[in-house]
């Protein structure tokens, strides 16, 4: 735990320390997409004939699809044309069977992120699925989970090895006609991770990807599926970090959550990508699609999300309550500082009966950031006793930065109970010369009222990981007061 | 240990402060007194450091210093303490990390290590039975949803856990009933020592039935128009500020023809 806290206070310390670039050999398609790289991706990560049928059916729909304009984000044309969407770090010999055979380049960049690869963090009770660009590059504990009959390991060798279940569920959650970006991601996907947590298991650990972006140019998308059977459990944490970089970097992923009968999935995100300098310029392009399906009755998804980083951010972890008495909730934390900006919210769709969803969102904008929150709840007409509490909070540092709420409701069933509440507010100059006269700095006075308005949905973060967001936190607000 | 020369300050380019003179030497206690509006809790504001509190001419000396050369939080690390009259909420934000939060910047600016969380816990429970606060005031959220007289109280409270060298307690005396401002006055008279000066700015003359200042100074029309002993706190009892103020604006009158 202690090398793990030294490794943190590394990874959040001053500025952006993420902006280095790792240069290794890389193989990669050619720019663009059409069929032929679809193909071409599709072969080289030897996938069944299911996999290559799939993506063409998506390739194809979204040539019939345009961008979604709806967001309250501005942003540049993206030249669709001018993204490699492959790109993996060449293997030496046939692909790593140990730690001792990746790349020790590799193993740096992830010593200066701080994830956690080598057995010793074993202590730290976490295993890791480290996304680096494409592929998976290593997974750590998969004999442990093993022995309990959990999977968990990268999209491409649940393709290889459990082709059944990803036949199953792959596009179950969210189909590959979803949406402009899902679709893409459909098309293109180059590797994620995979999870399966067999009838009545309750994984032992939290789980962890680290998802990084690398290669100049390189759009990522990674996909997720996770499966909780009957009666089963699981937390599974997602941290991002990308290299600074100038040019605007298109990111597309797509999550599934599956939980049977009495399952329940936690899903927690702490987003650190590269946001842009102070002047707007460059920042990840952050356009994902998170959905969680509460498929039979008495499961539970919960998302908790802290987004501090990406130039945008289009995001909406969702779930859709089918199953009876299913349980939904999502709590967020999105920060907007400089230019960025946040479209971010949920959808909670109530199915089944006396199902319920909380949903807990706090947005922070300071500079000249833009932040809304977007959120659609939906009580079909089969949901009776359905209920929902909603809770928005704005929280407004400075007077050039803008805080949004759009909430959505749809209510046919006359039994449900849905409320809303919303609040904002401005960090107060006499709050801060409060402080102040105690001692504490601007700054971290900044960081202890932001801490404050974020606690609940801090509470909801497994602990080294609320620790972390934290100090993201104050980091990602420096330079924002004065 | 603190030198105020001909102190002039303005709010919002309206001049308040009109050139004061004071010099609080370590162990004493000195009450400011005055009618509303004379300056006095923008006295407190500007030698806490407040922004918005412009001074135009004069300087302050704090242990040999320029004070006003100070950040507001430099200022408190060098030991200055504010008890603001009306103690702002902070939403969210626990007392207990507040103050912990302050006394480790106080400590780290000190060069000394930082307090763990079973120190502190013990040190800041001592000083809750001082204030008699409930320890459940430690896990509220700052000043949110206190009465008057818990944020008094509270604010006491911090000036005994940070242990200033030079304490201004504005108003501390305000809204309190006189069970609280006993317990207030017994917090602040733990605190007197040789070491350790007070500045207590207050309307009326009966916090000072339980704090005995060593010095008492009126404050009228931006300056200092009257000091004394602690009888001179009784004198305005009986007889109120204006005959002070009628006296202030004479020699006012003088200065004005003398730089003239």
């Amino acid at each position: 735990m202690g090398k793990r806290s030294v490794q943190l206070d590394e990874l959040i310390s001053q500025e952006y320390r993420h902006g280095f670039y790792t240069p290794l050999d890389v193989d990669a398609v050619p720019r663009g997409l059409s069929e032929d790289v679809i193909r071409l991706i599709s072969a080289k990560k030897q996938e069944p004939a299911f996999m290559l049928e799939w993506r063409l059916k998506a390739f194809r729909h979204w040539l019939t699809m345009t961008e979604p304009r709806w967001a309250t984000v501005r942003h540049p044309p993206i030249d669709y044309q001018d993204i490699v969407y492959y790109s993996a770090p060449r293997a030496k010999t046939d692909g790593p069977k140990s730690l001792d055979e990746v790349d020790p380049e590799l193993l740096r960049t992830y010593e200066k992120l701080g994830v956690p690869l080598a057995e010793r963090e074993l202590l730290a009770g976490v295993a890791v699925d480290a996304v680096f660009d494409s592929v998976s590059v290593a997974t750590t504990f998969k004999e442990k989970l093993g022995a309990m009959g959990i999977i968990f390991c990268s999209f491409s060798e649940a393709v290889q090895n459990h082709p059944d279940l990803v036949q199953e569920y792959l596009g179950s959650v969210v189909p590959y006609t979803d949406n402009f970006f899902a679709t893409l991601n459909s098309a293109v996907f180059s590797d994620g991770s995979f999870c399966y947590i067999p009838p009545g298991v309750r994984c032992p650990m939290e789980l962890s990807t680290y998802f990084r972006i690398n290669a100049k140019n390189t759009g990522q998308f990674e996909r997720t599926l996770i499966i909780a059977d009957r009666g089963a459990y699981v937390s599974y944490l997602e941290g991002c970090t990308a290299p600074m970089r100038d040019e605007n970097q298109l990111h597309a992923a797509v999550v599934e959550l599956i939980a049977r009968e009495g399952a329940e999935i936690k899903y927690s995100t702490v987003q650190n990508w590269y946001p842009g300098d102070k002047d707007g310029k460059g920042g990840i392009y952050n356009f994902v699609t998170k959905r969680g399906d509460c498929r039979e009755a008495n499961s539970k998804i919960s998302w908790t999300q802290v987004e501090t980083g990406s130039a945008i951010t289009w995001k909406y972890p969702s779930v859709i309550l089918r199953g009876d008495n299913s349980v939904g909730e999502f709590h967020s934390v999105a920060l907007t500082n400089h230019w960025q900006q946040a479209d971010t919210g949920t959808k909670m769709i109530h199915v089944g009966r006396n199902t319920r969803s909380t949903i807990l969102s706090k947005g922070i904008s300071a500079g000249h950031g833009s932040n809304a929150y977007r959120g659609l709840v939906k009580v079909a007409k089969s949901a009776a006793g359905a209920r929902n509490y909603t809770q928005c909070d704005s929280l407004l540092l400075g007077d050039r930065c803008a805080a949004h709420t759009f909430p959505y409701i749809e209510v046919k069933n006359p039994t449900a109970r849905v409320e809303h509440e919303a609040s904002t507010s401005r960090i107060g100059e006499d709050q801060l010369f409060y402080c102040q006269s105690r001692g504490i700095s601007a700054e971290d006075a900044v960081s202890l009222i932001v801490s404050g308005f974020c606690k609940e949905v801090f509470r909801q973060l497994p602990m080294e990981f609320a620790v972390e967001a934290q100090k993201l936190l104050g980091v990602s607000l420096e330079g924002s007061i004065g | 240990m603190l030198e105020i020369r001909n102190l002039h300050a303005t709010v919002d380019d309206k001049p308040i402060l009109r050139g004061v003179d004071l010099d609080v030497r370590a162990g004493e206690v000195h009450a400011i007194m005055g009618p509303n509006g004379s300056g006095k809790s923008t006295l407190a504001h500007v030698l806490a450091g407040r922004e918005g509190y412009v001074v135009t001419q004069g300087e302050i000396r704090y242990l040999g210093r320029d004070l006003l050369a100070l950040a507001p939080e430099d200022r408190a690390r060098e030991g200055i303490f504010l008890a603001f009259q009306y103690p702002v909420e902070i939403p969210g934000v626990a007392n207990i990390y507040l103050l912990k939060a302050a006394l480790n910047a106080l400590r780290r600016h000190r060069g000394e290590a930082e307090l763990d969380a079973v120190d502190f816990l013990s040190l800041v429970k001592a000083k809750l039975r001082l204030m008699e606060m409930d320890e459940a005031l430690l896990y509220r959220a700052v000043n949110e949803g206190f009465s008057g007289g818990e944020k008094k109280r509270n604010e006491v409270l911090q000036m005994a856990v940070l242990e200033p060298r030079l304490a201004i307690l504005d108003e501390t005396d305000s809204g309190l009933d006189i069970d609280a401002l006993k317990v207030v006055a017994k917090g602040v008279n733990a605190m007197r020592s040789a070491a350790r000066a007070m500045i207590l700015v207050t309307h009326y003359q009966r916090l000072l039935d339980h704090i005995r200042p060593d010095r008492v100074h009126v404050l009228a029309q931006g300056r200092i128009a009257l000091s004394g002993g602690p009888e001179l706190a009784q004198e305005l009892e009986s007889r109120g500020y204006g005959w002070v103020e009628a006296e202030a604006r004479q020699p006012q009158a003088g200065v004005a023809g003398g730089q003239a």
